[in-house]
């Protein structure tokens, strides 16, 4: 009779080297640099008189569940922001996947109510009855990035300047092409997400701008603001114009595989430009080492500004510089051009 | 329906030794593949007429070749695995999240710190790890496939974005990101790549019991049991190599963006099914070829490719290829019925 058939030997090794292999994995899932760097953008307010401690206040907030590094970058940002403040309690709630799913969330919200909400809308349009009920309900919305069509659902819209990125982007490859008098530039272009609405207004902003000078786009790819599609779209790009004068490719994040592919097919006759500001892509321009020669901004540094401003609504008080007693309704950022002039002083603005 | 045959017995209506090759059963994978080879011809006909200044430069059309095989790589090493799953009676809806995160996984900080050596053998054994767990739900928690590889893809793309932090992990070891970067006598490593899979795919399907069980499973699973046949650990088997491909996928996919994240590969598993599907193999297991896959590929390649040297949008590149499944399905629906017999029942 034989015992224990189910330890023979070759189990035993199996199942030990697979526990074993586990026991490894699992220590290699951290990601801790070991230099502590917590790069978030905020703004401390030395000798600001805002920064000075105010009413105690809550903001609530809420942003869809980052995807990528730009959206992580705005929920970190608007953390770091409400802890520099000594009277500002910090309440966020989870998105969810969908605009239905971030809907239900921001009822909880509304059930703790805070003086303020701030809120990154999957949809502004889906979303733009909530911001009417929250007003209504006497909660002001500051809302970020993706406006609501109605001015009466938000008390403050802050948001970037898609359009204004194209137009950045494009004055620039103007600027540069003009100084090395390219009569007939192949300019090519690598967009995001082409099914949203912001990928839609940086490449009108681009194709006006480019127009005016006379250029146009000879062939545009759009990626999914991944780093893999990124190199995908850009392989084809690069194919399909064996010549090329400048690109244009609208994130960052997907710009790492775009400069991947750039290298892969090893190409250099040309320069690009990005989009949004990346630490990695401030980084490289301030290098000079690549194609990569400039990026136009969508800093998410405005969800830090945003929480700042929804506390001094919150308390009453308008900015410190301005003449006004109250917060403005609306801002929009500017798409500042870094190059490697100005590197520097972008490079903590990076996320 | 007997009587018209009567009337008029059509070709294939004779004894089946009598067939000629073109009706043959046995050479109808061959009879497909050479199919989609015309399809691919097809193409590149379409290329060299809307764009002669580019195909007129025979250095463009061998880095074009290139190109198109290395976008093709990573999709197809994935394919070949799913192709034995689907021949084998399954499917892999989760080979994209698996991709995504065997390349997370093998990219943090700490992995990174062991090396390329550390990082291959990280994505290899998360993508087998993830297929075993994959097996053993199907095979011994008796969950329908598509419902438990439904769960790990929506598992292990949360598991990712929790590892990675939801942040595009930059690859700084310079050997993973050199395989997509260097050539071999003329050749992109990444195609040496997809060649040795698929050469492994062939001859493990082909020539080994181990393929012959996986088309027996696939045809007939209780009687592949009653044959002797250790079904369930065979069909554990199949997603543990189905994993392993994906992990060798993750690899490829790292070093060409130089970088992985949560949401890389994304839908991955829908283009190789489809590519799978389009290559002749049957869904519901039993029937298929590693060759037939390739192509299959190869033809989503050029046609990408078609359509990024005219300028053209995705939308109508995405409708394109929906159009091409469904002719592919409808191609092979009709080998199981003679002409004859589809007019007589209209």
């Amino acid at each position: 009779m034989r015992h224990l058939p189910d330890l023979s030997r070759r189990r035993l090794l199996i199942g030990g080297a697979a526990l074993g292999a586990g026991a490894v994995l699992t220590g290699c899932t951290s990601n801790d640099s070991g230099d502590d760097g917590n790069n978030a953008q905020v703004n401390t307010g030395d000798n600001n008189a805002n920064a000075a401690p105010g009413k105690q206040v809550s903001i609530g907030f809420s942003a869809p569940a980052a995807d990528h590094g730009w959206i992580a970058a705005i929920t970190n940002n608007a953390k770091a922001q409400a802890g520099t403040y000594s009277d500002v309690e910090f309440k966020t709630v989870e998105a969810g996947a969908d605009a239905a799913a971030q809907r239900a969330a921001l009822q909880t919200l509304i059930a703790q109510k805070p003086d303020v909400i701030v809120l990154l809308p999957h949809d502004g349009k889906e979303l733009n009855s909530f911001g009417l009920e929250a007003m209504q309900a006497g909660i002001p919305v500051v809302n970020l990035d993706r406006a609501f069509p109605d001015a009466k659902a938000y008390r403050l819209q802050i948001k970037g300047d898609n359009y204004g990125m194209g137009v950045s982007a494009a004055t620039y490859i103007i600027e540069q092409l003009k100084a090395k008098s390219v009569s007939a530039p192949v300019i090519g272009e690598i967009a995001g997400m082409d099914e949203l609405e912001l990928t839609q207004e940086r490449s009108k902003g681009f194709a006006d701008t480019l127009a005016q000078a006379g250029f146009r786009v000879a062939n545009r790819r759009a990626a999914r603001f991944t780093a893999d599609t990124g190199q995908q779209e850009a392989a084809s790009l690069l194919q399909a114009l064996p010549k090329m004068d400048a690109v244009w490719n609208h994130d960052d994040d997907q710009g790492i595989g775009v400069l991947a592919a750039i290298s892969q097919a090893n190409r250099k006759e040309f320069i690009m430009v990005g989009g949004a500001g990346s630490k990695a892509a401030i980084e490289a321009i301030q290098a000079d080492n690549s194609v990569l020669k400039a990026t136009v901004t969508y800093s998410p540094s405005m969800a830090s500004s945003a929480i700042s401003l929804a506390r001094l609504i919150a308390q009453g008080r308008g900015m410190s510089d301005l003449v006004e007693l109250q917060v403005p309704k609306e801002i929009t950022l500017a798409s500042e051009t870094i190059t490697k002039e100005n590197a520097g002083n972008y490079l903590k603005l990076g996320f | 329906m007997t009587t018209t045959q009567t009337a008029a017995p059509p070709a294939n209506e004779k004894p089946a030794e009598k067939r000629s090759w073109w009706r043959d059963d046995a050479s109808e994978p061959l009879r497909r593949n050479l199919a989609l080879f015309g399809v691919l011809i097809l193409l590149i006909i379409i290329g060299i007429a809307t764009r002669p200044d580019l195909y007129g430069d025979s250095t463009w059309v061998r880095n074009n070749i290139f190109t198109i095989l290395e976008l093709a790589s990573v999709i197809g090493v994935v394919t070949v695995g799913m192709t034995f799953v689907i021949i084998g009676g399954g499917i892999d809806l989760s080979v994209g999240a698996i991709v995504a995160l065997a390349g997370v996984w093998s990219t943090t900080l700490a992995t990174q710190s062991y090396g390329a050596g550390g990082m291959i053998f990280c994505a290899l054994a998360v993508g087998i790890g993830v297929g075993v767990v994959n097996g053993i739900l199907i095979a011994y928690g008796r969950l329908v496939a598509f419902i438990a590889t439904l769960a790990i893809l929506v598992a292990a793309r949360g598991l990712a974005a929790q590892i990675s932090g939801k942040q595009t992990q930059v690859s700084t070891n310079t050997f993973i990101n050199d395989i997509a970067l260097n050539d071999l006598l003329g050749i992109p490593l990444l195609v040496y790549i997809l060649a040795a899979v698929v050469a492994a795919g062939w001859v493990l399907l082909n020539r080994t019991t181990f393929g012959r069980r996986t088309v027996a499973i696939g045809g007939n699973a209780e009687a592949a049991r009653l044959a002797g046949i250790n079904v369930k650990r065979h069909t554990l088997l199949l997603y543990a190599l189905s994993g392993l491909c994906c992990g060798i996928a993750a690899i490829m996919l790292t070093s060409q963006a130089n970088s992985a994240q949560a949401a890389m590969a994304n839908l991955y598993e829908l283009d190789a099914i489809a590519a799978a599907i389009i290559g002749g193999t049957l869904l519901s297991g039993g029937r298929g070829t590693i060759i037939g896959s390739l192509l299959g590929v190869i033809v989503f390649a050029t046609i990408t490719n078609l359509f990024a040297i005219n300028n053209l949008s995705t939308e109508v590149q995405n409708m394109v290829k929906g159009g091409i499944i469904v002719a592919a399905v409808l191609v092979q629906q009709f080998r199981y019925k003679s002409f004859s017999q589809l007019f007589n029942r209209a």
